[in-house]
């Protein structure tokens, strides 16, 4: 089936199996490869990207079902050379050992500080629970998230 | 808050890590992103049966679907010679089933496809007549007489793997005799799985006109697995390259070879094309390599004063169908020998049964310097019980017990050497950090009101960093590892070592060891593993190993790099060499400090000015064979709360204060602790590989493995005091297991303590809130 996605802005088209997973067209179609599998059953969140702005576990997303639609991956983060504050946060935290669930956890909490600009702890664990990570206990991922948040507001402000 | 890469005198500051560059970018590249041109991919079939016989296997219709290249099965191995491979514990497993299955999810056939879909959907086709046998779950019935023997292959037929001992028997039993109490305890320790969040996988690049086999594989140490597959395969060893790429988290898990590996490289082999296997998850949670699932019996004796006299420790071990451990060769049962932990038995005895059930295969350290978790646990959880028996405060009985500073080095009762320690400080530091005193007046108030609160101690002693080359071997290699050291003309350095980190983090902190050494910046060094093309020799990254030995060997290359270095300082300041001093940046005549030149310029002499009669170039390479092993510890407490409506327990403080001896890198070791904390928490309340009376796997995916999320993941407040190893060159001991080793415990015991006005003693693991609630109603206190 032909598909048109708006991928990290840019409009993309491609002929796909109509079981294909989004993941997969992201991954083997598209070569973004910072999007991860983990455990195939919407579980781990390692596949996490924004389908119109709102997160997804794009292993359980089929590939048409983003015809038309736009997706935000982790390579769509960084702008003109700049890491966005998330990004920056992440490794002023030490919020990322592995990185195998990096990029879903910072498009996880992207979609959390759309939401919600100042999180409490509270609700960054919460926004990250479908988001597993075997390395670093969360603890400076959280504590990334809102640092992320503090120098957003800044910027904006 | 990270430090820059610019940062100088780098060693002990929290230096920003070099690896997140790429990761936070999504640039990491793991095993599952490498493509190669013309790659296939390979999906396994796997049994349906924990035991069973295998009638027949029909590939024809997988084989005539479209896009199929191939179908392997135990027979076309067998042809071959390879349908059996050796596993690093000196036992032997099935890569494809021949006669027999034994235990579900085994691997019985492989097809090799155009696309990974495509060798799902003939994998589906292949049919497989099995004939069902009765399956043999308990280890403990796997002894009996009449139990189905599992492995008819073993010569002769047991289902007894090994039996091991340390210790004094006879002494210890008259000791227990003697003493005036004895608390008998049965602690099981049940199966897990470390699951990292990537899955295994390899990519086997095989090019029939030269020989050249180059295999991708999400390994820990790739070096190993080279010799492994010369062994194997039978391709000569300089014609194997193995490339481990970024691995996403290995806790253990991606230390042995796996079936599905072999079934790509004997594809790849046989069709001359690159072969892909990556497994599901499932795949991963059932099929390769569980930890723990050892049952654990412990007496403990005390006289009436509370001061121990004597520890005995019977285990059986269940490794599955095939004992695909990956302990040293002499360490049948790892290192369970350090089940005496922190404390001062004058006597002890351990022994341990390895035990075939139909279980998928394994015993992997998870996270652990192997069986040191079980031995922790055992050890920790065996205080609480005596504790409880003396009516003594766990925190007294263990300041009572403690190995003493002075008596460092510490000859155990069951033959280890502990390099160092200070217990008492290291428990007194956590006792302040948490506010003990006053905790226990809170509880003592709560329980008059009827509240369940408790306070758990872990005062754990970890034995890492195999190991030393008279003792340790895999397969008969030494467990030393290496470091290579180039430093460029412009002082720039290329480091590469024998290990293979999987997120510790590596590329810094040894960058920084190596910096510290050299008068450099981390920024300066660039670390590389996992290519066995370049890096030296070495056993891999786990078991805490990588900075007791290969994070050794880069300090004291650094250290013969610098000497080199001293020499040509001499030269070019016209000045003897005894007269050169170093002062951590730059060499300079004594008492002339201004008059210095930096290890950039005596690089450059290296390359452009070296000293009449010195070969130019200045290069290191060590292969350091560690005197010891490390002794890491510490002092865990932890505060939990337990809700009598709802059975939830709810860990309100844990405090962990580590000694993992001279610290490389604040934040990383920090962000090692909150991780290991974390599997901890998880092995204590979540997560367990359980089988029903059939072998059916009840936990082959993260709806039924409880993995934590940030939500139930408690709060980590964490503390250190340095105790340096002294055979270390830097003082350092390596920390990535400790938290896990030791926290386990340290919850349970909370949990317990909470529970002991019950007249609870003991609950098996994890402690799922159904079992506190079965507790809470039958003890009529639940609301």
């Amino acid at each position: 089936m032909e598909i048109a996605v708006t991928v990290n802005g840019q409009l993309r088209r491609a002929d796909v199996e109509p079981r294909t997973l989004l993941v997969y067209l992201l991954r083997e179609t598209f070569g973004l490869t910072g999007t991860h599998v983990g455990c195939d059953t919407t579980h781990c969140g390692a596949c996490t990207v924004l389908l119109d702005e709102v997160p997804v576990k794009s292993c359980t997303v089929l590939a048409v079902q983003a015809d038309g639609s736009s997706v935000m991956t982790v390579e769509g983060l960084e702008t003109d050379g700049r890491l966005h504050p998330l990004q920056s946060a992440f490794s002023d935290h030490h919020g990322l050992q592995c990185g195998y669930c990096t990029p879903g956890m910072l498009m996880a909490a992207w979609a959390l500080l759309r939401e919600t600009p100042h999180p409490q702890p509270a609700e960054i664990r919460r926004a990250l629970s479908g988001n597993l990570c075997r390395c670093t206990g969360y603890q400076n991922i959280v504590e990334a998230v809102a640092d992320a948040a503090q120098r957003m507001a800044q910027e904006v402000g | 808050m990270a430090l820059e890469l610019s940062e100088p005198r780098p060693l002990g500051k929290p230096i920003r890590r070099k690896e997140d560059a790429r990761l936070i970018r999504g640039q990491g590249r793991y095993l599952d992103d490498i493509v190669l041109p013309g790659m296939l991919h390979l999906a396994l079939v796997r049994s349906p049966y924990a035991h069973a016989r295998i009638r027949r296997i029909d590939v024809q219709r997988a084989a005539a679907l479209p896009g199929v290249h191939l179908v392997l099965t135990g027979q076309d191995l067998a042809a071959a010679g390879l349908a059996w491979m050796p596993t690093l514990a000196g036992d032997r497993q099935m890569v494809l089933a021949v006669d027999k299955v034994l235990f579900q999810y085994q691997e019985v056939a492989a097809v090799v496809a155009e696309s990974r879909a495509l060798a799902e959907d003939a994998a589906a086709l292949v049919e497989v007549d099995y004939e069902p046998l009765p399956a043999v779950v308990d280890p403990y019935r796997a002894l009996e007489p009449g139990s189905p023997i599992l492995r008819e292959d073993r010569d002769p037929p047991s289902n007894r793997i090994f039996h091991w001992e340390a210790g004094d028997r006879a002494a210890t039993e008259a000791a227990l005799a003697r003493s005036a109490v004895v608390v008998r305890e049965t602690v099981r320790m049940p199966r897990v799985h470390p699951a990292p969040l990537e899955p295994c996988g390899c990519i086997a690049d095989y090019q029939r006109a030269t020989g050249r086999l180059t295999w991708y594989v999400t390994s820990q140490a790739p070096h190993a697995h080279r010799t492994v597959l010369a062994m194997v395969a039978g391709i000569p060893e300089h014609k194997i390259r193995v490339v481990s790429p970024d691995v996403g988290g290995g806790f253990g898990n991606k230390v042995p070879v796996f079936p599905g590996y072999v079934a790509a490289i004997v594809a790849a082999m046989r069709l001359n094309r690159p072969v892909k296997w990556v497994e599901t998850r499932t795949e991963n949670l059932t099929s390769t390599n569980f930890a723990r699932d050892y049952h654990m019996t412990v007496e403990i004796g005390a006289d009436a004063d509370g001061k121990v006299t004597a520890l005995k420790v019977s285990t059986i071990a269940d490794h599955g169908a095939f004992d695909a451990a990956a302990d040293p060769t002499r360490f049948p049962a790892g290192l369970f020998s350090i089940v005496t932990g922190s404390y001062d038995f004058p006597v002890a005895f351990a022994e341990v049964d390895g035990v075939y059930t139909n279980k998928a295969p394994g015993g992997v350290a998870y996270r652990c310097s192997f069986r040191v978790t079980e031995a922790s646990f055992l050890i920790e959880r065996a205080m609480q019980s005596l504790a409880l028996r003396l009516g003594m405060d766990p925190v007294a009985l263990r300041l009572k017990n403690f190995i003493p500073p002075e008596k460092f080095p510490y000859h155990s009762p069951l033959g280890w050497t502990y390099d160092s320690g200070n217990y008492r400080a290291t428990l007194e530091r956590a006792m302040e950090r948490i506010g003990y005193a006053a905790l226990r007046q809170e509880q003592a108030e709560r329980r008059a009101r009827g509240e369940l609160m408790g306070i758990g101690v872990s005062t754990f002693t970890e034995i890492v960093g195999a190991g030393p080359s008279h003792t340790f071997d895999i397969l008969g290699i030494k467990m030393f590892d290496s470091c290579e050291l180039r430093v460029h003309p412009t002082g720039k350095v290329l480091a590469r070592l024998g290990t293979r980190h999987q997120g510790q983090g590596h590329e810094t902190t040894f960058a920084q060891v190596i910096a510290e050494e050299l008068g450099l910046t981390a920024d300066d060094v660039l670390v590389e593993e996992g290519d066995t093309d370049t890096a030296p020799y070495g056993l891999g990254t786990y078991a805490s190993r990588s900075t007791p030995t290969a994070g050794a060997a880069a300090a004291v290359a650094a250290r013969r790099v610098r000497d080199k270095a001293r020499r040509i300082a001499a030269h070019l300041l016209e000045v003897a060499e005894d007269d050169v001093e170093w002062d951590g940046t730059r060499f300079h005549p004594a008492g002339t400090p201004a008059r210095g030149v930096t290890m950039a310029e005596v690089a450059l002499a290296a390359y452009t000015n070296p000293p009449p009669g010195m070969e130019p170039g200045l290069e290191g390479t060590v292969y350091y064979d560690p005197p010891n092993l490390t002794f890491p510890n510490g002092a865990y407490l932890c505060v939990v709360d337990i809700d009598k409506g709802t059975s939830q327990v709810h860990v309100r403080r844990f405090v962990a204060v580590d000694d993992c001896g001279t610290v490389i890198n604040p934040m990383v070791v920090e962000g090692q602790i909150h991780g290991g904390l974390t599997e901890g928490f998880a092995i204590a309340f979540l997560q367990e590989i359980a089988f029903d009376e059939q072998g059916n796997c009840l936990a082959p995916n993260f709806m039924e493995y409880l993995v934590p999320t940030a939500v139930e993941t408690p709060q980590w407040e964490t503390d250190r005091t340095v105790t340096p190893s002294p055979h270390h060159p830097i003082g350092a001991k390596g920390v990535g297991e400790s938290p896990n080793v030791g926290s386990p415990a340290a919850f349970v015991n909370a949990v317990i303590d909470a529970l002991a006005p019950l007249g609870v003693t003991h609950l098996d693991i994890p402690l799922y809130p159904w079992k506190i609630w079965e507790v809470l109603h039958e003890r009529g206190v639940a609301e």
